[in-house]
């Protein structure tokens, strides 16, 4: 294997994982302040037909990744009033808010589709990035550098800052937290909203950063998979980041079988697409074979919270 | 002046069933609304989406028929939820079920006999059944999140149609197209009412609501269901087995689904075609919602969605809404009745504010 190629798949590979890491940290906090949010799919979507509009009638890329963000906020506040404001079931809202998704963007992308877009450059200027090595330091677009930020951000701000601590406290006993002082809906509501703004960019990363077009279900399930990566990192933000990366392995390993060629081509392409969403079933069983899996979950996740008074 | 929720002594059932029909009024009101504010005519996609297919009456057949599989599939699904077991997969046990029909129709290319759709309605089940066995393994014996891994089999399935028909099953004679032959005529499912689509599966879905509606209410298996869904420590001390309901729930609800994809493989498609998944298994999850998780509401709620297909095909004709305007509508449904549902649990009370209370 040549040393060019190398290099073409790890940027693929960073590519590919990049809008899964941006959810599933977004996921990450929201579940640790207690609440599980299943409309990461249906919020990417909005996030990506938002982001694709405004580049396509603006071509300002930050300002697409800007509005995306809110897009997403926007759209997680439907699912926070409907849980947190009148505690309805999260399950079935989440599940309700990527049907919304699915649909809203669907709608608002008609008459966009097939009409291209430009990708968002590096972030770095070009002659950082001439050897083949730095390229794969310094060739990347801002979101894939925003992607490993926050990964440290989410961390630093879960283990080491006062705030950090009081949503998890929010997380894993809502009834102490709400007796000594602190509101359990407000803190959650922020967390929603944190965690659909990260699901709007990483729905933008899809026309800006892998295919600059509006396609329908363009992010294709991958908002489910940065769901079940938050389980499989067992609510841990470094363990997202290598979750996130394995899985934009398989993802690329499928787009070289696809180019043909190689051993990967003896394998029929429809396996290769399916292997993501296989890959995350194997990763979530063996997640789950280990005992302390499960039992780092926050503790009220996907309970609604209702004070006597 | 201020409100407050004060939690009702017993949830309401008069709430409870009129929610649903105050979801869909909501949804009409403010379906016209939002579809105005974008440009579109609010008013006449309400009334071709909502009301031309009940008023239309060559539209009613199309209704009786897009309702079939959403009600046998709302149903499974109503009895897995109520036991609190989410399969979200039933778009993938459907496709199973179809494939396996499928199969069996393939097999049987040529040989006649009653049998041969019997046999094909029972791969049906058992497809979607084994597909609702993987996501119920994990479950009970792992503990692995079964929304997750019932949806990520759904995506995998949809690639096992489209590796099917591209090679193995791919009709010979079809000029290059991804689909298998036509089904010979002993594998069609048989057509009641001469002259329209109505096909078996209409009354068959009738059927599988009642039945349903029987056990879940007159049974000891429909009373372990609510008890381990909805007090599953009660459940354990009743000696109910939490590991047994979740793998009935999944089984039955797989079973169903799968069963009316094998009844939509051989009643509308007549073969297998990479756009055999219309995404019932997920508008079924709107339906067992809608229909408040009771298969005699089932039968209603999704006459309501078929509804909303066959009026967004309407509307796409004669007004230009597009064909996602559907989806909105449905989601907007369902928001609404989430959002109604505390008033089963809670009424609000005005409450005066609390400074003058003390004073």
């Amino acid at each position: 294997m040549s040393t060019e190629l190398l290099i073409a798949i790890i940027v693929t590979v960073v590519g590919a994982s990049t809008p899964i890491l941006i959810a599933a940290l977004g996921e990450l906090v929201v579940e640790k302040s207690g609440v599980l949010n299943l409309g990461v799919e249906g919020m990417m979507l909005v996030g990506a037909i938002t982001a694709f509009v405004v580049t396509f009638t603006t071509g300002n890329h930050y300002l697409a990744i800007i509005c995306a963000a809110g897009a997403g906020v926007a759209s997680s506040m439907i699912f926070g009033f409907l849980t947190l404001s009148l505690s309805a079931n999260q399950t079935a809202t989440g599940l309700a808010l990527t049907i919304f998704g699915t649909g809203f963007s669907a709608l608002a992308g008609q008459g966009y589709s097939a009409r291209p877009v430009t990708l968002l450059g590096p972030l770095f200027p070009a002659e950082l990035a001439t050897h083949p090595i730095w390229r794969v330091l310094f060739g990347y677009s801002a979101l894939v550098y925003f992607s490993l930020v926050m990964v440290v951000a989410v961390w630093f701000f879960l283990k080491r800052t006062r705030a950090g601590l009081i949503l998890r406290a929010v997380g894993e006993n809502d009834l102490s937290a709400h007796s000594i002082g602190y509101s359990v809906i407000g803190v959650r509501y922020a967390a929603v909203a944190f965690g659909g703004a990260m699901a709007g960019i990483a729905g933008a990363c899809f026309p800006l950063l892998l295919t600059p077009q509006w396609a329908e279900r363009m992010t294709a399930g991958r908002g489910w998979i940065a769901v079940a990566l938050v389980v499989f990192a067992s609510w841990k933000p470094f363990r997202l980041l290598a979750g996130a990366y394995l899985f934009g392995l398989v993802m690329t390993m499928e787009l070289y079988a696809k180019a043909g060629g190689g051993p990967l081509s003896a394998i029929p392409s429809e396996l290769w697409a399916a292997m993501p969403y296989l890959a995350t079933i194997v990763v979530l069983v063996l997640i789950s074979i280990r005992r302390d899996a499960s039992s780092n979950a926050p503790a009220c996740l996907g309970r609604p919270f209702l004070p006597s008074n | 002046m201020q409100f407050r929720l004060e939690k009702r002594a017993e949830p309401s059932k008069r709430v409870l069933y009129i929610a649903p029909l105050i979801a869909v009024l909501l949804t009409m009101f403010f379906g016209a609304i939002v579809f105005s504010a974008i440009g579109y005519d609010g008013i006449g996609a309400v009334r071709e989406i909502f009301l031309t297919p009940l008023t239309n009456s060559l539209k009613w057949q199309d209704l009786a028929v897009k309702a079939s599989p959403l009600i046998i599939i709302g149903v499974g699904l109503s009895i897995a939820y109520r036991a609190n077991v989410w399969n979200i997969g039933a778009e993938g046990q459907y496709i199973m079920g179809g494939l396996a029909a499928t199969w069996v129709a393939l097999l049987t290319h040529g040989m006649s006999g009653f049998w041969i759709l019997p046999a094909m309605m029972l791969a049906g089940f058992v497809g979607g059944a084994a597909y609702a066995s993987i996501p119920a393994f994990f479950k009970t014996r792992l503990n692995v999140n079964e929304i997750l891994t019932s949806l990520m089999l759904t995506y995998a399935s949809v690639q096992l149609i489209y590796y099917l028909v591209r090679a193995p099953w791919k009709d010979p004679m079809g000029m290059g197209f991804p689909q298998t032959r036509r089904f010979a005529s002993e594998a069609l499912l048989p057509n009641i009412i001469p002259g329209t689509i109505v096909h078996a599966g209409v009354p068959i879905a009738i059927i599988v609501a009642l039945v349903a509606w029987f056990v879940m209410s007159r049974s000891v298996f429909g009373y372990q269901v609510k008890v381990v869904g909805s007090a599953p420590h009660a459940a354990r001390y009743g000696g109910f087995s939490e590991n047994k309901t979740i793998w009935l729930a999944l089984l039955l609800s797989g079973a169903l689904a799968g069963f009316a994809g094998a009844l939509e493989v051989s009643g509308p498609f007549q073969r297998m075609v990479p756009g055999f998944p219309t995404n019932y298994g997920f508008t079924a999850i709107i339906v067992a919602f809608l229909g408040r998780l009771n298969p005699l509401g089932v039968i209603f709620a999704g006459i309501i969605m078929a509804i909303t297909f066959v009026g967004g095909e309407i509307a796409q004709t004669t007004i230009g809404l597009p064909s996602s305007a559907s989806g909105i509508f449905q989601s907007m449904m369902l928001f609404f009745l989430l959002a109604g549902d505390i008033l089963v649990r809670y009424r609000i009370r005005r409450v005066a504010p609390q400074g003058e209370a003390r004073a």
